[in-house]
C-alpha cells in the first residue's frame, strides 16, 4: 500500500500527454469554422480598421502555434474564455450547470444499478432459462432504444396522459427536495435505462465467471444455501468489474445527458453545450468538450485506483 | 507462397464454420431479416407508390392514421409513411457511411501502430487514447457544430468520433497476429512491409473488425438520429427519423403518432444491427468453437 501514491503519480503522468492532445483537438475546432471569426464577432461592423483592431486584440494575427500556447496557458489557469452570449467566463458557466448534471447522473446511476445489477445476477443464476432470455432481451432493447425517444414517450404517457409527473423544469435539491426529485425522476430513469442494460450484461458475465469457479463449488459442497452462495460469495467478487465499470460509464452519462436535458429542459451541462452550439457560442462548446475530457480522464483514473484497492491480488503487485 | 496455402485452407474452413453458426443462430437471423427489410424499403423508396415525402398539404395537417395515410400526417400535412421510408435512406446511409469513414481511417492506423510498434505506435496510441477520452456524442456534436449542420457533416462527425475504437481494436489484433509463424515466414522470404500488412496481417484481423463495424452501425444510426434530433444532421425539408422526432416533440398532445413511428423504426433497425453483431461475434469468436 506504500506504493499507492507512486502508482497514482505514474498514472497522472501518463494522463498529461493525453490531455495535451485533447487540448490541441479542442483548439483546432475553432479553426474548422468557415470564414473569419472576427467577422462573426464584429456583427454589422465592417470598418477594416476596427476589424484589424479586433484581430490584434484576440491575437489572431499571431502564428497558430503561438495562439495555441497562449490559449493553453489560459486553460491551465482555468481561463476557458468568455461566453459570447452571456459575457460570463466559461468556467463559471460550467460551474453553475455541473451540479444539475451531477444530480441527474447520481439519480440515473441509482436506476441503472437497481435495474441492471439484479437483472444481471438473475440472468447468470438462471442461465439458459426463459428468465435469462428475457433479461437479455430487455438489456438489448435498453441498448437499442434511443433515449430521447423514450423520454418523449414517457412525457406523452406519464405527463400528458396521466399527469403524474411534470414534463419539464428543474428545482434545486437544496431548495425544494421533493419537487427536485419529482422533476428529475423521468430524466434519470430515461438516462438510467441505457446504463442498466450495459450493467446487466457486465454483471451477468462477471457472475457467470465467478459461479463456475472452484471456491463456489466448494461453498456449495459445504452445504451453504444458494442465497448465501450467490450473495455472500459470488456477488461480492463479481462486483469488482461492475464497480469499476460504473466509474467508466461517466462518459456515457454525460453524452446521454445532452439529449435527456434537452427533452426535459433540465438546465444542466448537456443543455449548455446544445444551447451554445445554436447560439454559435464556440468558446462554451470548446470549454464543455475540454471539461468533459478532463472529467473522463479523472474518472478513468478513479476506476483504475478503485480496481487496485478492491482487488487484493493487484494490491500485492504494487 | 507456402505460407499462403497454409493459412488459406483453415481460414476458408473457419469462415464456412462461422457461416453455419451464424445461420443456426435464430436471433442473428432475425436481426438480418430486419436489416434487409429496412434496406429494401430504403432502396425501393423511389419506385414505391407513396406520396412525395416533402409535398405539403394544408388540408391534411396532423391527420391521425387512416386508410389514406396509414401512419398519419405531420404538421405540414406530409405523409408520415412516405417520410419514414425516405428517412430510412438517410438513417441507413448515415450508419453505413460513418462506419466506413471510421474503418477507412481507423484500420490503417491500427495496423501501422501494431505492426511497426515503437514511436509510430506511441504517437498513434496516445492520439487514440485522447480521442477516446471524449464521449462519442459530445465529440460528434462539437464536430457537427463547427463543421456546420448537414447530413454529410453529421456522417463525417460520427465517423471521426467512432474511428478511435477501430484503431485500438485493430492494433490489438495486429499485435497478436504479427507473432504468428506465417508472418515470420513472409518476412523471411523478403516480402516488403506493405505486402505483409495487406496480404498477411489484414485478412487475419478482419473478423473482429466486421463484428465491431456491425455493432458500430447501430451506434451510428442512433448518433445520426440524435444529431438530426438536435438539428445538426439532416436539414428540412428532407426526411430523417431523427429530424422527424425533432418536429414531433412540439406536437405531442395534438399528434402523438408523429413521435411514435420514427422512434419505433430507429429501435427496430438498431436492434437488428445489434442482434446481427452479437451473432457475428459468437460465430467468429474462436473461443466459441
Amino acid at each position: 500500500m506504500v506504493q499507492m501514491p507512486v502508482y497514482i503519480g505514474k498514472r497522472l503522468l501518463v494522463a498529461i500527454p493525453t490531455l495535451l492532445i485533447i487540448s490541441i483537438f479542442v483548439f483546432s475546432l475553432q479553426k474548422l469554422l468557415p470564414g473569419d471569426p472576427i467577422m462573426a464577432m464584429a456583427g454589422e461592423e465592417r470598418d477594416p480598421a476596427v476589424l484589424e483592431q479586433l484581430r490584434e486584440k484576440y491575437h489572431l494575427n499571431d502564428p497558430i502555434p503561438l495562439q495555441y500556447v497562449r490559449w493553453l496557458g489560459g486553460v491551465a489557469q482555468g481561463d476557458l474564455g468568455v461566453s459570447l452570449r452571456t459575457n460570463q467566463p466559461v468556467l463559471e458557466l460550467i460551474g453553475q450547470k455541473l451540479p444539475v448534471t451531477i444530480q441527474l447522473a447520481i439519480m440515473s446511476m441509482f436506476f441503472a444499478v437497481i435495474i441492471g445489477v439484479p437483472m444481471g445476477i438473475l440472468a447468470a443464476v438462471k442461465k439458459n432459462t426463459i428468465l435469462d432470455y428475457i433479461a437479455n432481451l430487455v438489456a438489448l432493447s435498453g441498448l437499442s432504444v434511443p433515449n430521447f425517444w423514450l423520454g418523449i414517450m414517457l412525457i406523452l404517457l406519464i405527463s400528458v396522459n396521466l399527469g403524474w409527473l411534470p414534463a419539464s423544469g428543474f428545482e434545486s435539491i437544496f431548495v425544494d427536495p421533493v419537487r427536485s426529485i419529482q422533476t428529475m425522476l423521468m430524466p434519470s430513469f430515461v438516462l438510467g435505462t441505457g446504463l442498466a442494460a450495459t450493467l446487466m450484461r457486465h454483471t451477468r458475465s462477471a457472475m457467470l465467471g465467478v459461479l463456475s469457479s472452484d471456491y463456489i463449488r466448494t461453498a456449495r459442497a459445504k452445504g451453504l444455501s444458494p442465497r448465501e452462495v450467490i450473495l455472500s460469495h459470488s456477488f461480492r467478487n463479481a462486483l469488482l468489474p461492475v464497480v469499476t465499470l460504473s466509474a467508466l460509464l461517466f462518459g456515457e452519462l454525460l453524452a446521454g445527458a445532452v439529449l435527456t436535458e434537452q427533452i426535459f429542459t433540465v438546465p444542466g451541462f448537456g443543455k449548455l453545450i446544445v444551447d451554445a452550439v445554436f447560439n454559435r457560442d464556440y468558446a462554451v462548446v470548446q470549454g464543455v468538450v475540454m471539461c468533459t475530457a478532463v472529467g473522463f480522464i479523472v474518472m478513468n483514473l478513479a476506476a483504475d485506483i478503485l480496481y487496485v484497492l478492491l482487488n487484493p491480488r493487484l494490491r500485492a503487485t504494487l | 507462397m507456402s505460407a499462403v496455402s497454409q493459412t488459406a485452407v483453415p481460414a476458408k474452413r473457419e469462415s464456412s464454420r462461422a457461416w453455419r453458426k451464424l445461420k443456426a443462430n435464430r436471433s442473428s437471423v432475425a436481426g438480418f431479416i430486419i436489416i434487409i427489410f429496412f434496406v429494401a424499403l430504403a432502396a425501393l423508396a423511389p419506385v414505391l407508390p407513396i406520396p412525395d415525402p416533402v409535398a405539403t398539404s394544408w388540408s391534411a395537417i396532423r391527420k391521425a392514421p387512416s386508410a389514406a395515410h396509414w401512419l398519419g400526417t405531420d404538421d405540414l400535412g406530409r405523409d408520415i409513411l412516405s417520410r419514414m421510408i425516405w428517412g430510412a435512406q438517410a438513417s441507413l446511409m448515415a450508419g453505413v457511411f460513418s462506419v466506413a469513414i471510421a474503418v477507412a481511417i481507423g484500420v490503417p492506423f491500427g495496423i501501422l501502430a501494431g505492426y511497426f510498434g515503437g514511436w509510430v505506435d506511441l504517437i498513434i496510441s496516445r492520439i487514440t487514447e485522447a480521442l477516446l477520452a471524449m464521449p462519442f456524442l459530445i465529440m460528434a456534436i462539437a464536430l457537427a457544430a463547427f463543421l456546420g449542420p448537414s447530413l454529410t457533416n453529421a456522417m463525417i462527425a460520427i465517423g471521426l468520433s467512432a474511428m478511435p475504437i477501430f484503431v485500438r481494436l485493430t492494433r490489438g489484433q495486429v499485435l497478436a497476429v504479427k507473432q504468428e509463424d506465417f508472418v515470420e515466414g513472409a518476412r523471411s522470404v523478403g516480402l516488403g512491409h506493405l505486402d505483409i500488412m495487406l496480404r498477411y496481417i489484414l485478412p487475419n484481423v478482419t473478423a473482429p473488425i466486421i463484428v465491431q463495424a456491425t455493432l458500430t452501425v447501430a451506434t451510428a444510426i442512433i448518433a445520426e438520429a440524435s444529431l438530426s434530433f438536435l438539428g445538426l444532421g439532416q436539414q428540412p425539408p428532407a426526411a430523417s427519423w431523427g429530424s422527424m422526432l425533432n418536429v414531433a416533440k412540439n406536437f405531442l398532445t395534438q399528434a402523438p403518432w408523429m413521435a411514435m413511428w420514427p422512434g419505433i423504426a430507429i429501435f427496430l433497425v438498431v436492434i437488428g444491427f445489434n442482434l446481427l453483431g452479437d451473432g457475428l461475434r459468437d460465430a467468429l469468436d474462436p473461443r466459441e468453437n
